[in-house]
Order: structure tokens, then sequence, then C-alpha cells
């Protein structure tokens, strides 16, 4: 064995001990790591461990698997249950007997549901609420049963009672505290919990006292309570608190609180200088943190501890916002108004049923904690203000008052520090930085971040900062596109049209500086494009397309491409599709019909794709622009030829502007369909350009977007005839092809057109900047100098060069390897790429 | 018995001519089993050579990315998912962690040559 490698084991592979393996991998630290743990299976979200009963698999809900943690040189041993700590001489031995060598060991052994004292307490039907396993057994349980209890009115306990009257059983709740939620909450707004809650039929019993479980007369069983009132039920949910799971420190002598938990310094480190504890088993100034953002910071600290960083524990921040059974709870900081000198401002409304109180200190300046009851759309902002120090405005109550825009000051007043995301450590200046290298996109900033991907709870938080900051850019940032160009899209495409500019060369010696990078090349490119319609991979056009437009085709994960033949209007002949099932079958392609009403093959390696277009333009298929900025596709429905609604010849129609607009580049997809009545087949409304077939002509709606945001096209003008709706249809393309910014769809464009929707009528019905002459002239202009980019290319031995992936060898990347799935090939993963015999020998063509 | 030992010496390798060069963009040479991205950065005429696989993206595709300069670094663009690798110190922009290999470069008679290791088999 390696001796250079710190050999760590790590007991409980929970949440927090699977983030600590995570952490530790990322320091990149020589270390052998080895999980030990007593579940049947590895890490799981046990957050969202209710949605479980929502449909969730266990799958869905894992972590991370067996074979995730082999690729990554993680041991692990499941059903490994740590039975003794030999400090001495380092070493852990488990219920099966096994030991192992440690130079480093990580408790992360978490804690268990605390079963009170109550005789009865130990019969089949009476469970918790903890495990897969757990839910299972309620699950099982609860086939059987009519009535269920849960004894503990705490924040799992209410989770637990949704669970099983999701399940279908009459619901109780059993709290020997006077209220709900007696931690979060206080007094009034435990009441109000308490109504709502009764309201969705669920019966709650405060200060009731279970004193036995006996076997019951109507039900399995029946609770006696201290007052001597009875209820019956089929099944006991104990939910009365959790405790840390300490044993073993316990046994072999670990420094343990008063009331248990594993004593932990600020490094994490237990009274055994090699031995750290992490998670809710581990106990840091007297607290235990029940929640899983505190034990990804304990995690991440012992990484950077055993690494040789500084990384420590400082404590953190216990307020809480859910949604339970649908009513929206929060509680920030002090919620019972307990420091000195603090005093409370609240809000009640009976009438829609909401309770908000604000805890601020002694000269009213600082929020100190909350208590949010029926709404909890002033949470973030709160705690915010909480957890930043920010100073209050001059009458706080207004944050809680109804129509308070509280959210709009704190937003942009946060200091970069703020925590935006607790369980990744992701604060406001690590958002503004994603930002500034060029992410702009909610998805792009998560994936870079890893914002919102743990517990969830920060995603509207970060959604507004991330809006905020853009938004704040929008307006004082200029819209220069990059560092190289201090201009917009539109300002530069003014530049090359006005000044007759033909290459990016040119544009960047007198307009812009340095060598410009992937956001202005592809931009300018695709400006040359609309305004000059030259072959895209004319040799100075070349080095500016992304490699979608280079190779003509679309990038896989895996470095291979896919294949998208027009098939316009979604129409073929069976002949044609014959040829496509064979160039598949030939190159062994994995083929799927598209969202778009095509067929596209997938798996083409780079020096394939010449071939493979070759046959296609032989048999007469001509390039589908899957991979351009440009017109996708037209989408039809069959319309009068054979539908019996139908008014208008869609087919027909829809082939007709396909083929006209098809090449059109622009500042970012264009997608059309045509329906042949108003029940709408082709969904017309959801596309940038929608045709719908009247009567009497057609009804013409624009800027319309499926995707990420959806939007229904506006209707432009109705029943158009045939030359109109393709002059309209010119001017407005034309028009955004113009003035919009680089990738921005229609739909924005339009949302944030000065005038909008009225203001494009004007434009091109009323010709109000007597334009539309001349943007249907620079329309047809396009149109008429249209070529099939594919058929160009496999025509000139110079662009073909490009297609290779080796210059000095024929040899192929043996990175690509595929496996076969429902009869068709997919990209292998890491691990399968190992097992040589599963994968689908490559046979030159 | 028969030991065979491996013997790690540098060397300059022809990889392809000047013109097989693209102006401002790249191309793959395959290197002793090592794929390695050349791109041309005509303004400065220079050959900047790193590895082709792109370790966010685990696919050998960087030569197929766009080349670019962030505050003056000259940098590739993952075809992938657009990260920034620094043609100069191999770092990427993006991710502290991830970072490729450079490789020395220069064009002798029309000829590019990369320094590369590689590995001599003794007996
Ligand atoms: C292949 C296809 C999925 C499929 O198997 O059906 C597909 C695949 C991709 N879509 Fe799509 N989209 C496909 C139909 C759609 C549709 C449905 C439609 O067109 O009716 C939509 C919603 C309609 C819309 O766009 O309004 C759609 C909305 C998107 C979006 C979100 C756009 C938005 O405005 O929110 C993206 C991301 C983007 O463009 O930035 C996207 C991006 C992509 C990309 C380019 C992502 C990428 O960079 O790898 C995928 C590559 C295509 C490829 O490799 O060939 N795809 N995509 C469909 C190709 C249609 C075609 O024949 O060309
Ligand atoms: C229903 C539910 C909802 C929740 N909702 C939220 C929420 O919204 N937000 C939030 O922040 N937190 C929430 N929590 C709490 C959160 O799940 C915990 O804080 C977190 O999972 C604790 O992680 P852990 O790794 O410390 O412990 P655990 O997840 O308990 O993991 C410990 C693991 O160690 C194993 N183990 C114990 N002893 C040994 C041994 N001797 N040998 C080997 N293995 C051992 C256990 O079997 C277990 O698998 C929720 C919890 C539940 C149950
Ligand atoms: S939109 Fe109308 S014509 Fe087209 S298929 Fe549907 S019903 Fe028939
Ligand atoms: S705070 Fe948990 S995912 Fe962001």
């Amino acid at each position: 064995m390696d001796n250079n490698k710190t050999k760590i084991i790590v007991i409980g592979n929970g949440m927090v001990g699977h983030h600590f393996v995570e952490s530790m991998l990322a320091t990149g630290e020589a270390c052998e790591i080895t999980v030990l743990c007593a579940e049947s299976r590895l890490a799981y979200d046990r957050v969202h461990l209710s949605e479980y009963f929502s449909g969730k698999t266990a799958e869905d809900l894992a972590l991370t698997t067996g074979e995730q943690y082999t690729a990554l040189g993680v041991k692990y041993v499941t059903n490994e249950k740590v039975i003794e700590i030999n400090k001495k001489q380092k070493f852990v031995t488990a219920s099966s007997g096994q030991s192992y060598i440690y130079d480093k060991l990580v408790l992360a052994t978490g804690s268990y549901p605390f079963v009170p004292p109550i005789p009865g307490n130990d019969q089949e039907h009476c469970l918790v609420y903890r495990t897969i396993d757990d839910l299972e057994a309620i699950n099982r349980s609860a086939k059987s049963a009519k009535v269920g209890v849960v004894i503990g009115g705490g924040l799992l306990g209410l989770e637990a009672a949704n669970a099983i009257k999701q399940l279908g059983l009459e619901t109780h709740v059993v709290e020997f505290a006077p209220q709900l939620m007696a931690v979060q909450l206080d007094e009034a707004g435990g009441q109000l919990l308490k109504d709502k809650i009764e309201a969705l039929g669920v019966t709650v019993h405060t200060q009731k006292a279970t004193q036995v479980i006996e076997q019951g007369d109507k039900c399995r069983y029946k609770l006696l309570f201290a007052d001597g009132s009875i209820l019956e039920t089929d099944l006991v949910l104990f939910s009365a608190g959790i405790r840390p799971q300490d044993k073993l420190a316990k046994d072999f002598n670990l420094a343990l609180g008063e009331r248990g938990g594993i004593v932990i310094n600020d490094n994490c480190q237990t009274s055994d200088d090699d031995i750290f504890a992490i998670g809710e088993c581990a106990l840091w100034q007297n607290r235990i943190f029940g929640l899983v953002a505190p034990g990804y910071t304990m995690a991440r600290t012992v990484a950077s501890q055993i690494s040789g960083g500084s990384l420590t524990f400082t404590g953190a921040d216990m307020s809480t916002k859910l949604k339970l059974m649908g009513v929206e709870v929060g509680s920030i900081g002090d919620a019972h108004v307990k420091t000195p000198g603090a005093k409370y401002y609240g809000y009640e409304n009976q009438v829609t049923g909401v309770y908000k109180k604000l805890v601020v200190n002694e000269d009213q300046k600082k929020l100190l904690g909350a208590v949010l009851v029926g709404d909890t759309s002033d949470y973030d902002t709160l705690l915010q203000y909480a957890l930043n120090d920010i100073d209050l405005p001059e009458f706080p109550e207004a944050l809680i008052l109804p129509q308070a825009s509280g959210l709009e000051v704190a937003m942009t007043e946060l200091p970069d520090s703020a925590m935006i995301c607790s369980c990744h450590n992701v604060t406001k200046g690590d958002i503004v930085a994603a930002i500034d290298t060029g992410a702009t996109e909610l998805s792009q900033i998560k994936q870079c971040t890893k914002a919102s991907s743990g517990c969830g709870g920060c995603a509207a938080l970060l959604k507004t900062t991330v809006d905020k900051v853009l938004e704040t850019r929008g307006v004082t940032v200029k819209q220069d596109i990059c560092e190289h160009f201090a201009y917009s899209r539109k300002q530069l495409f003014h530049i090359i049209q006005v000044e007759k500019i033909r290459s990016f060369a040119t544009l960047i010696a007198e307009h812009g500086k340095g060598h410009g990078c992937e956001i202005c090349k592809p931009t300018v490119g695709s400006i040359l494009a609309s305004v000059w319609n030259d072959y895209i991979l004319k040799q100075d056009h070349q080095p500016l397309q992304d490699t979608n437009d280079t190779y003509l085709a679309n990038m896989q994960k895996d470095g291979t491409y896919s294949v998208v033949p027009r098939i316009a209007a979604g129409e073929i002949t069976p002949d044609k599709l014959i040829v496509l099932g064979e160039v598949a079958k030939k190159y062994q392609l994995y083929t799927k019909i598209t969202g778009g009403q095509r067929i596209d093959l997938f798996g083409a390696r780079v020096e394939q794709l010449p071939l493979i277009w070759q046959e296609l333009v032989n048999a007469g298929f001509e390039t589908g622009h899957a991979y351009g900025k440009s017109l996708r596709t037209v989408k039809s429905c069959v319309g009068s030829t054979w539908c019996r609604y139908g008014v208008q010849d869609s087919i027909a129609k829809a082939l007709d502007l396909e083929n006209r607009y098809k090449g059109l580049r622009s500042p970012h997809k264009i997608k059309f369909a045509v329906s042949g009545c108003t029940r709408e087949c082709a969904e017309a409304q959801s596309k940038d350009i929608g045709v719908i077939a009247t009567e009497n002509g057609w009804n013409l709606y624009v800027c319309g977007n499926g995707g990420m945001k959806p939007r229904h096209g506006d209707l432009f003008a109705t029943d158009l005839d045939d030359k109109t709706l393709i002059k309209y249809i010119d001017c407005i393309l034309m028009f955004y092809v113009r003035t919009a910014e680089r990738l921005q769809r229609t739909s924005v464009w339009l949302e944030q057109l000065d005038g909008g929707l009225e203001y494009l009528k004007q434009v091109v019905i009323d010709d109000s900047l007597n334009l539309t002459h001349e943007l249907e002239n620079q329309m047809q202009d396009i149109v008429d100098s249209y070529q099939c980019e594919w058929k160009t290319t496999i025509e000139n031995p110079s662009s073909l060069k490009r297609f290779r992936q080796f210059v000095n060898s024929d040899d192929i990347d043996s990175n690509i390897q595929f496996v076969s799935e429902r009869s068709q090939i997919r990209p292998a993963t890491d691990v399968e790429k190992q097992i040589t015999t599963k994968l689908i020998p490559i046979v030159e063509v | 018995m028969k030991t065979t030992q491996t013997n790690l010496t540098t060397n300059w390798q022809t990889v392809c001519q000047q013109n097989d060069l693209v102006n401002d963009s790249g191309i793959c040479a395959l290197i002793e089993n090592q794929q390695i991205a050349l791109f041309y950065l005509k303004g400065k005429e220079q050959v900047f050579a790193i590895t082709n696989y792109d370790p966010i993206g685990r696919a050998n595709v960087l030569y197929r990315g766009i080349l670019g300069c962030i505050n003056n670094d000259i940098v590739v663009s993952s075809p992938l998912y657009k990260q920034h690798f620094s043609l100069v110190s191999g770092q990427c922009l993006q991710d502290e962690k991830s970072k490729v290999t450079v490789f020395e470069t220069r064009i002798i008679n029309q000829e590019v040559q990369v320094k590369i290791q590689v590995q001599q088999k003794v007996a």
C-alpha cells in the first residue's frame, strides 16, 4: 500500500459524511478515503426525504452511487456499523468483525430520532421518520391503517404528518407543549399555524402528554393521555426530537457534552486530535446544529484541516423557512425576543391568515429576529438584514406591512460578503464574480458556484440576487459585448453595415482592441452573415464560429456531433426516410425524432461528418442549420389537404416559409409554425413566428417562445393574404436581426423594445421609420444568396481539411466509445470505458 | 531474464507543416499517443500547444474552441462549457483546480515542432 497517502476513515455516510468526501477530494490532497456506513445505501438527500411519498425513488434521492465512489477512488462498505474505536493503535472495528486502520478518523454519525419512554412504544406499528428504510416501513404499515398519529409537533413532526396525510390516513398531531413548532415560532405564530393545519384536515392536540400506548378498540392502538382522554390510532409515528448519535464516542472516551453530543473545537477536532466529528453528532460551544448547511461547513473545515488549510468552524445561523402542507413558515434569529432590550413589531391579519413579527434591538436600528406564518415572501430580505447587520429603515414596520418593497432596498445594499447559499458557502461576491466571467444565466451561475444545489432553500434568494446584479449592470454598465469592443451588438451591426466592413480583422483593428474572444467573434460572425451572407467557413470567417458552426453540426457531450438534415415542414418521402435509416445504420448513429419535427442522427466523429453529408447531399438533403443561430424549423400541422377541420394548406405554407428563410443568420435561433385552423395543432403561438389559417387568410402571431421562459406570441395582424404575410415577416425578422442583442430571442427583444408591440406594428405596418422597403430588400438579398453550407463544404477540398481529428495521423479519438442501450448506441460513461467488453467495437466505414 | 527500463527524455518533434495551421484557430496532433491541440495566433505569428483533453467537459475537444484573449492572456474557450484555458500557463480561468499541460513550440523551415517528453525503452 502507498504509505504517503493519509488514510482517512469516515464513519457514517449521511449528507454531511458525503459532503466531507467530496470536499476532501476537492482539496487534491493525496489520501485514501474509506467510508463505513451503517445504512444499506450510500448517502441520499435526507432534506428532501418526504418527496419519497410524492413519487421520488431512492435513486432519485441518492447523492452518489457506488460506481461514482469507485471511479473517484473512494472505498466504501455499506451495512457496516462501527462498534469500536482504538484510539491508541488507530483503528476501528465494525460489526462484521473487520478492522480498518486510520491516520485521521471522521465521525459523521448524525443523529437518531428520540423515542420517548412511553410504555408500549416498541410495538410493530410504532415508527420513526429518519431514513428511507423508515419510510418504507411507514408505507407498509399505512397500507393496513386508517388513522395515524404523529407524536411531536415540531418541524419534522409536521412534515411527517403531511406524509401520512398524503398516504390517505386520518391524521393527528400530538404535542406536549402548548403550541406547535415551539423552537421556531412564538405563541401567536404557533396558534395561527395550528389553525391553518387544522383547516387542512389534520387534528392538532396540544398540551397532551401520552402516558401509555395500549391495544385499541376500534383501531390497532389507543393512546392514553395524562388528562384522561384517549386517541385511537393504527400507526404511531414518533417525532419528538433528535439525539446526537454519540454512542461510539461515549464508549471509547471522547469528550461528550452534558446532554450528549461529541465535543468539538473550531477545527472540528474532538478530544483526540486525530479524530474529528461533523454534522448532527457534533457539539460546538454547547450547541448541536440540526441542519445541513452548518454540517457542510464543518465538513469543509475538516477537509481543510487535514490538507493543511486553515478553515475553521465559527458557528452557523439556524434560521429556517419552509412550507408545511402548503403553509409558509419562517423563523429568523431571536424569534422569542430574548435579547436584553429587544423590542418587537407585530402584524396579524386574521382575514388572510398572515402573521409577521420583527424583533429589533434597543435602538431599533438592527434586526435580531423574525417570525413569519402564512406569508414568507419577506423572508429573504429580513434574513439579509439580520445576517449582514444592515441598518433598518426609519420605520422598520414598513418591512412587514403589506405592499412593503423591502426587497429592493436590501438586495442592492447587500455587501459582497452576504451569504446567499449556506450549503455551498456561496456569497453575493461569488455570484458577482461568476457573472463577471460571463455567466449570465441562472443555470450557468448554479453550475459554476454550486449555489442552490444543496437543500435548495436559497433558490428564490439566488434568483433575486442574480436578477438584481444583472439589472444593475444593465442600467449602469455599458452594453459592451465584451472587453474587446465598447459597443452593443446593435451598434456593431450599424458600424458593419454603414462602413461596409466585411471581416473581423478590419472591425477589430478599426473599432476594437486585442484578439477577440468567444463572445465577440461569433457575434460578429453572425452579423457579417446577416449583412453579407458569405459562406461562413470562408477562411476569414472560420475562426469566428462556434464549434457547431465550424463543423456544421452540433457538438455532444463526448465530443461527437449530431447530424440534422432539413426536413422542411416535417414532410418527408418514404425514400428519403429510408436514406436516413441507411446512413444511420452504416455509420452506427443513434437516431431520434426531434422536438422540431425532424430526425437527428447522433454520435458522428468529426472526420465522419463530410462522408455522411456526402451521402445525404447525394440523396437530396440540405443542411438543417440545427447548429446555427438561424432559422431552425417551421413546424406544420397536416392542414386542409387531409384534416377534416383544416381551412388552408398549412403544409404548403410551412414549406414556403422554411425554404424562404432557411439559412438566415440572426441574434438567436428562430422557429416558426403554421397551423391549418384555430385548433392550433402546430403550436404556432409558442413560436417566434406563428401563422394560423383562417377562412380568409392567415393570422400572424409574433415573438412567442417555448423553452425556459415560455411566452405566448402576440397577435400581430389578421386575415393576411400570402403576399402581405411574407412582407410582414420579412420586415419583422430583418428589424429583429438589426436591433436585437446577442442571444436575445424575439420574445425578450419585443419585451425590451421601447413601445413594444404597438411600436413594431407602426414600423412594419405603417412604415413609420420609412424603412420597410430597405428591410424587404435586405431580406430578398439573403434569400437570393442562399447556399447549402454542407454542399459548398463537401465540394471544397480546403474546407474539408478541417474535418479531421489529427493533422498528422488517421487514427480516431480513442476516448470516444459507445455502449448499447435500447438497441442503439449511447456514449459510454467513464466507468464503462474501463470495461472493454461492454463497448461497441468501432467499425471503419 | 530480460528487463525493460523506461527513460524519459525531452525532444523536439515535428508535427506538421506551417501551412497545416489554421489562422487564429486550432488543429490537433497525435504525438506519442498524446492528443495535443495547436493554435496559431496570426497577429503574433505564434503557435501555442496544450493537451487536447478538456478536464471539465471530459472529452478531447479543446482544439475546436475559439481562440481569444482575456485580460491580455491568450486563451481558448472550451467548445463544450466555455471555460477559458490560458495557452500560456494552461490554467483554467474559471476553475483553479483545472489545468492543462502546455508545450513549447517553434517553427523551423516551415516545420511546426513541439517539445515533448518521450518514453524511450532501453532493453
Ligand atoms: C435535438 C433537440 C431535442 C430533441 O431531441 O428533440 C434539441 C436539442 C438542443 N436544444 Fe433545443 N432541441 C430541440 C427542440 C427544441 C424545442 C422544441 C421546438 O423547437 O419546437 C424547444 C422549445 C421551443 C423554443 O425554442 O422556443 C427548444 C428549446 C431550447 C432552448 C431554450 C430556448 C429558449 O429561448 O428558452 C435551448 C437553449 C438555447 O438555445 O440557449 C436549446 C438548445 C438545444 C441544444 C442546442 C443544446 C446544446 O447546446 O447542446 C441541443 C442541441 C441540438 C443537437 O445536438 O442537435 N433548446 N429546443 C430538438 C431539435 C429540434 C430540431 O429539429 O432542430
Ligand atoms: C424529514 C427530514 C427533513 C429535513 N429537512 C431539513 C431541511 O429542510 N433543511 C435542513 O437543513 N435540514 C433538514 N433536515 C436535517 C438534515 O437532514 C440533517 O441535518 C442532515 O442530514 C445531517 O447529516 P449527517 O450526515 O450529520 O447525519 P445523518 O444524515 O443522520 O447521517 C449519519 C449516518 O451515519 C450512520 N451511522 C451512525 N452511526 C454509525 C456507526 N457507528 N457506523 C457506521 N455508520 C453509522 C447512520 O446510519 C447515518 O446513515 C431534515 C431531516 C429529516 C429527517
Ligand atoms: S390545426 Fe386544424 S387543420 Fe391542423 S391538424 Fe389541427 S385541426 Fe387539423
Ligand atoms: S442554502 Fe442550501 S442549497 Fe443553498
